[in-house]
């Protein structure tokens, strides 16, 4: 098995397609910062245009963790399509190359052989958001120094002291892998079905996009519906940046408002991505190989 | 002699109403240069593939090296090597790179230098280093060749392996089939369209169409050359008909076969020139004299005396 899935990451990390997600994800982080950096006062004095007359703010606001936030907003809506241009191709783009039927004839598996390939789809995305975390987190830390963290919700402000900030990108990004993880496998899952890369692509953000749309309608016939879908909990990781509080009204250090949200959501994605995989092996053992 | 593979009853069915295979039952022995032969779309490639265990039989059984395939397929898949229809590999890699992954894959770990020596003996020492897609056809056919055979396999299946060759790439091909068979006891399963490319090679062979074994046997007996079928055309193919009746050649003639267009005649192979020079004492014209050696022909020289089995 070891050395199954070293073959398979040696094939992903040969491909020239595989570097375009880390140069798109280092290039979108960097335009942010570079924007940041120079016009954040710009940004910052919009953000709290409707705060600055009933609230006084000391400190550092536009520090390396907010900067590290708003990035993630933007980006983790987007990271699922850089995920599936390679767990979508796994199986399709070998029926592509005829190669699946020379891996086939080799003496593992059917099964093996899928998990080898799922674990480093999994590898992958892992190293995407290791990369997206040395950047966002690390690289504004550095560029823009750290402070406490003020965050501007919907409805309510959040402050949380330097010192309880960085445990929770640890928790938030472990949790985003999760979800990464999931949209791999139902990308590993489509290509089950296709013999070109392209297909699967497109319908796993076609899956994406529709149930994005059915988690946030607010149509009270889908709200049966809304906690069974893996989008609804995608972003299950802002949860980690919401604090409790206690009577007197004060921010309880190192707590979570929801913890239970957290875990559930956590349930929702990895019983989808088990789902999908086991789903792959027995649509794939039964498979006659054609191409 | 020793089975190395055995199949009875090969079936496979694509939906209600296309059948591949149909019944098909065949044994290759060991060290055997086994030809398959037959029509394209005649069910060669759905075959080998069930050999493989890429498609699943809708009925029958196979045995490799003695032992069912759908229970033992890690066991055997070990012994056996394959290049089926048009080579494939990873393109964005060298051909060393990819020979490199199929041994990491065979279970086998080879060093550089022995992975180097198979692509030289293939031909493609000085190439190893260059990414395959800059390869040509026959290129890609040996790294695939190398590929099959880099865990020095017991038994190779070679589905079309001459596809896209030149007439030297084909040659290449032929000689390392018989090489495998004769200096390495290797079996060999090679599966073709062309009657000539197997005839040279093939120690016994099969000959399939529409999914059904049409005839299966000894190559010596089947291309027995002093039972060779010759067609015949002239300037009057009927009075040349009337005058072979009325001559020693008159119970060679294949009168059922034989038609105002084309007269037919089985003879050995080596009584051709004296035929031919009978025909021009008899003062026949003749257009051509030609024996027929083609996959074509031969379905028609067994077909007209043969069932299917």
């Amino acid at each position: 098995m070891f050395s199954l899935v070293q073959v398979e990451l040696y094939k992903i990390f040969k491909r020239p397609r595989t570097y375009i997600a880390f140069g798109a994800v280092a290039a979108l982080i960097g335009i942010i910062q570079f924007g940041l950096k120079l016009d954040g006062k710009s940004y910052l004095d919009f953000m709290l245009n409707d705060l600055s007359s009933s609230l006084e703010i000391d400190g550092k606001i536009l520090n390396g963790y907010l900067v590290c936030y708003v990035m993630l907003q933007l980006l983790l809506v987007h990271v699922p399509l850089l995920i599936a241009l390679i767990a979508a191709d796994m199986i399709s783009g070998e029926a592509n190359m005829g190669t699946l039927r020379l891996l086939l004839i080799k003496p593992y598996s059917r099964t093996t052989l899928l998990l080898a390939k799922f674990i480093a789809a999994i590898i992958y995305t892992l190293m995407l958001l290791v990369w997206l975390a040395i950047l966002a987190l690390f690289g504004s830390m550095l560029l823009f120094g750290t402070d406490d963290m003020f965050l501007l919700k919907t409805s309510y402000v959040v402050l949380l002291k330097e010192s309880d900030v960085f445990w929770r990108y640890i928790g938030a990004f472990g949790f985003a892998a999760l979800a990464m993880t999931t949209v791999a496998s139902l990308g590993f899952f489509l290509s089950v079905f296709a013999e070109n890369s392209i297909g699967p692509i497109v319908a796993t953000m076609s899956v994406i996009v529709f149930f994005t749309i059915l988690s946030t309608l607010n149509i009270p016939i889908f709200n049966i519906i809304k906690p069974y879908l893996f989008t609804t909990h995608m972003i299950g990781w802002k949860e980690f940046f919401d604090i409790k509080v206690n009577d007197s009204n004060e921010a309880i250090i190192g707590s979570i408002q929801n913890p239970d949200k957290i875990i559930k959501a956590a349930l929702v994605l990895f019983v989808h991505t088990i789902g999908f995989f086991v789903a792959t092996v027995l649509v794939f053992r039964k498979k006659d190989i054609l191409s | 002699m020793s089975s190395v593979i055995q199949v009875q009853g090969l079936t496979k069915k694509f939906g209600q109403q296309f059948t591949a295979v149909n019944d098909l039952s065949f044994s290759v022995n060991k060290g055997d240069v086994y030809g398959f032969l037959g029509q394209n779309g005649a069910g060669k490639s759905t075959t080998i593939r069930m050999l493989l265990s890429l498609i699943e039989p809708t009925a029958g059984d196979i045995e490799i090296f003695g032992l069912p395939l759908s229970a033992n397929r890690s066991a055997i898949m070990q012994k056996v090597g394959a290049v089926i229809e048009k080579p494939a590999m990873y393109e964005y890699l060298t051909a060393y790179q990819n020979l490199k992954i199929f041994s990491a894959l065979s279970g086998v770990s080879k060093k550089r230098q022995q992975l180097l020596h198979e692509l030289e003996v293939v031909g493609l020492a000085t190439r190893a280093h260059d990414l395959v897609r800059t390869f040509s056809q026959g290129m890609k056919q040996r790294l695939a060749i190398a590929m099959a055979m880099v865990n020095d396999p017991e038994l190779i299946l070679l589905d079309e392996p001459t596809n896209g060759l030149d007439p030297q790439g084909i040659a290449d091909i032929r000689n390392l089939i018989l090489s495998l068979s004769r200096n390495q006891g290797k079996t060999v399963l090679v599966s073709s369209h062309l009657l000539s490319e197997i005839e040279q090679v093939a120690t016994r062979l099969i000959i399939i169409d529409k999914g059904c074994k049409l005839v299966e046997g000894d190559s010596k007996e089947l291309f027995d050359t002093s039972k060779t079928v010759v067609s015949i055309q002239t300037l009057d193919n009927k009075q040349a008909s009337e005058l072979l009746l009325q001559s020693n050649w008159a119970a060679q003639l294949l009168l059922n076969r034989t038609s105002d267009k084309e007269i037919f005649i089985q003879l050995d192979e080596k009584h051709l020139p004296s035929l031919h020079k009978n025909l021009v004492e008899m003062g026949v014209g003749v257009l051509s004299v030609k024996p027929m050696h083609s996959l074509e022909d031969y379905f028609l020289q067994i077909t007209s005396t043969q069932k299917y089995v």
